[in-house]
């Protein structure tokens, strides 16, 4: 009945979290990106690169959201 | 013209909250209903309604006010509000399944289930009341540092400049009273579309105005270095690499533990629709890195504010950049913005006085429809008192314990964050922890001047962290140490009363999936 264990699920289903980690692993080392060089439309790598990690990281949570989305039929509604 | 719009579109917010009372009706008069509108929203409105706790007014002002006058520093908004989304995905799902199967409001019920100990409950629930009442302060001096801008408010604190803001607030009390989250809640939409809209419209029109991007960046380069009296910087310095770091990942582990968020999330109406905001929500991040960046574009368009009152560069370049009807829109969705945030925490605060203070301990057999009367009245002394502390205390006072805020909730992450995943922790030595780390956060605090960072020195080792942080570690480790010392000295654990299948959610048929009360 592994199906019915949902958004914590277990296994192989778990493993998908570890892809949350890299939001925190891209943007809590500030050196890796407290710089003005390549610029993008004028606008400092420091500055872009975060912008950039908006998008990044809204693609990795969708992709865990969708990997372990075993929710039993039923359980969306009270 | 600017203050036409401004003012007919605050008549129509006005009128539209208290309208809200009659929409999706609910099942009585209970806490549940007014306090978290019956736990009805879908995929778009939670959308809404969390953008609206989250993203607050205050936030928008501020955070390119410390772009504008200190530069990089503040950008730090921006990998706060990405990160927290992981932390969400992990945590909330299983907060709403718990709640919404054992009934409860807010974290102080959970807490209280969890370990048997009303105490730890209501350290809980006093640290979630203590934090959101600055923050109520700060969405009204949001409102403030806009009306000043516009003319409508005189300059400086004080009993003059507020008589705007009073009958501002007396609406948004009659609001909240009446509707209960319903009316924040139907605001909370009409908040996001103005704001997205007039924010992208005036993204472009200054930009264009000021000469474009290159300009923008190239005049807040030239400008940051002469700030007084301390210099800004358009890219981080290595001395701030970990003051950066560690107020992003404080301020993401706090911020979903305050009670505005937990209201606006459990009112969700499945853990689908909590699951996919995970990965919705960032849409309000991105909207705040642009807004962040209308600090340099303040700085780009040669606004200059008064000595100490970076907040006004955003309402000042609004104005003065912007044609009339455009500006008007704008300073209207901040102060609608503002009127939902303050109205959930108004809520949120309420909830957690009524079941957590007045049920547990002034009226324990108090009914579903006197905990309900408790709250509405509860609300209305939040609203009010806020407008006392914005007469009463200076600006930034009020700052300051905001921040200090943020340090003490982060110290209930243990008792509830944690214990979402693990009942390991010994309930004493969690209370232990709680009260360590308030003592050390508040101490380190103040200790600073109440600048959000302190320095720290480990042996040769130096570094400024966020005291949230430091404060939450010493908690941590008060908790961990004296967990087995008061398991082995046979101090009672408690009962608990959830079981691990009450966190995931599981087929109806095997089961009801509703309150168990």
């Amino acid at each position: 009945m592994s199906r019915l264990r949902g958004a914590a699920g277990n296994g192989a289903q778990r493993r998908w979290y570890l892809l949350l980690a890299l939001p925190f692993l891209g943007l809590l080392w500030p050196p890796l990106y407290a710089r003005a060089e390549p610029r993008l439309f004028g606008v400092p790598f420091f500055y872009w690169y975060q912008f950039a990690w908006i998008a990044l990281s809204v693609l990795i949570t969708w992709l865990v959201v969708r990997a372990t989305d075993d929710l039993p039929e039923g359980a969306d509604q009270p | 013209m600017t203050r036409a719009i401004f003012l007919g579109l605050l008549l129509a917010t006005a009128a539209g909250g208290l309208a809200a009372r009659r929409w999706r009706p609910g099942t009585g008069d209970t806490l549940e209903d007014w306090g978290l509108a019956g736990r009805p929203f879908g995929t778009a409105l939670s959308w809404c309604v969390i953008s609206g706790a989250v993203y607050t007014t205050y936030t928008f002002i501020a955070v390119p006010a410390v772009l504008y006058t200190s530069g990089a520093l503040g950008f730090f908004a921006v990998p706060y509000t990405i990160i927290v989304y992981p932390i969400f995905l992990l945590v909330m799902p299983r907060l709403w399944t718990i709640a919404r199967r054992h009934g409860y409001l807010t974290t102080a019920d959970f807490v209280r289930d969890r370990y048997d100990s009303p105490g730890l409950a209501v350290a809980v629930a006093s640290t979630g009341i203590l934090a959101t009442m600055p923050y109520i302060t700060l969405q009204l001096i949001g409102i403030q540092v806009v009306l000043e801008a516009m003319g409508l408010a005189p300059a400086g604190s004080g009993t003059t400049g507020v008589a705007p803001l009073a009958v501002g607030l007396a609406v948004l009390a009659a609001v909240v009273f009446a509707t209960g989250l319903r009316g924040p809640a139907m605001l909370s939409v009409v908040k996001a579309v103005m704001i997205f809209g007039t924010t992208a419209v005036a993204l472009v029109w200054i930009t264009v105005e000021v000469g474009g991007v290159g300009a923008v960046f190239a005049a807040a380069a030239r400008a940051l270095p002469a700030r007084t009296p301390q210099a800004g910087t358009m890219l981080l310095t290595p001395e701030s690499y970990s003051a950066y770091a560690t107020l992003a990942l404080g301020s993401a582990l706090a911020l979903f533990l305050y009670p505005h968020t937990v209201t606006a999330v459990l009112s969700a109406r499945s853990v689908r629709v909590v699951r996919k905001n995970a990965y919705l929500l960032p849409a309000w991040t991105l909207l705040l890195g642009l807004l962040a960046l209308f600090g340099f574009l303040a700085i780009a368009a040669g606004v200059e504010t008064p000595k100490g009152r970076g907040a006004l560069a955003i309402p000042l370049l609004i104005r003065s950049v912007l044609p009339d009807w455009l500006a008007g829109l704008f300073f209207a969705a901040v102060v609608i913005g503002a009127v939902v945030s303050s109205g959930i925490m108004a809520v949120a605060a309420s909830n957690v006085f009524a079941r957590n203070v007045f049920k547990e301990y002034i009226k324990p057999d108090a009914t579903a429809r006197q905990q309900a009367q408790t709250a509405r009245a509860a609300s209305v002394v939040v609203t009010m008192g806020s407008l006392l502390f914005v007469i009463g205390l200076k600006t930034q006072a009020a700052i300051n314990l905001q921040l200090l805020g943020g340090v003490w909730i982060l110290q209930t992450l243990p008792a509830v964050g944690i214990s979402l995943f693990t009942r390991w922790f010994h309930r004493s030595a969690l209370l232990a922890g709680w009260a360590a780390g308030m003592v050390a956060g508040t101490a380190m605090t103040a200790a600073t001047g109440f600048v959000a960072v302190y320095r720290i020195s480990i042996g040769p080792l130096q570094f400024a962290s966020y005291p949230a942080l430091l404060a939450l570690a010493l908690n941590l480790v008060v908790a961990a140490a004296l967990t087995p010392l008061l398991t082995r000295a046979g101090l009672p654990r408690g009962l608990d009363a959830t079981d691990d299948a009450d966190y995931t959610p599981r087929a109806p048929a095997r089961a009801g999936f509703g309150p168990s009360t």
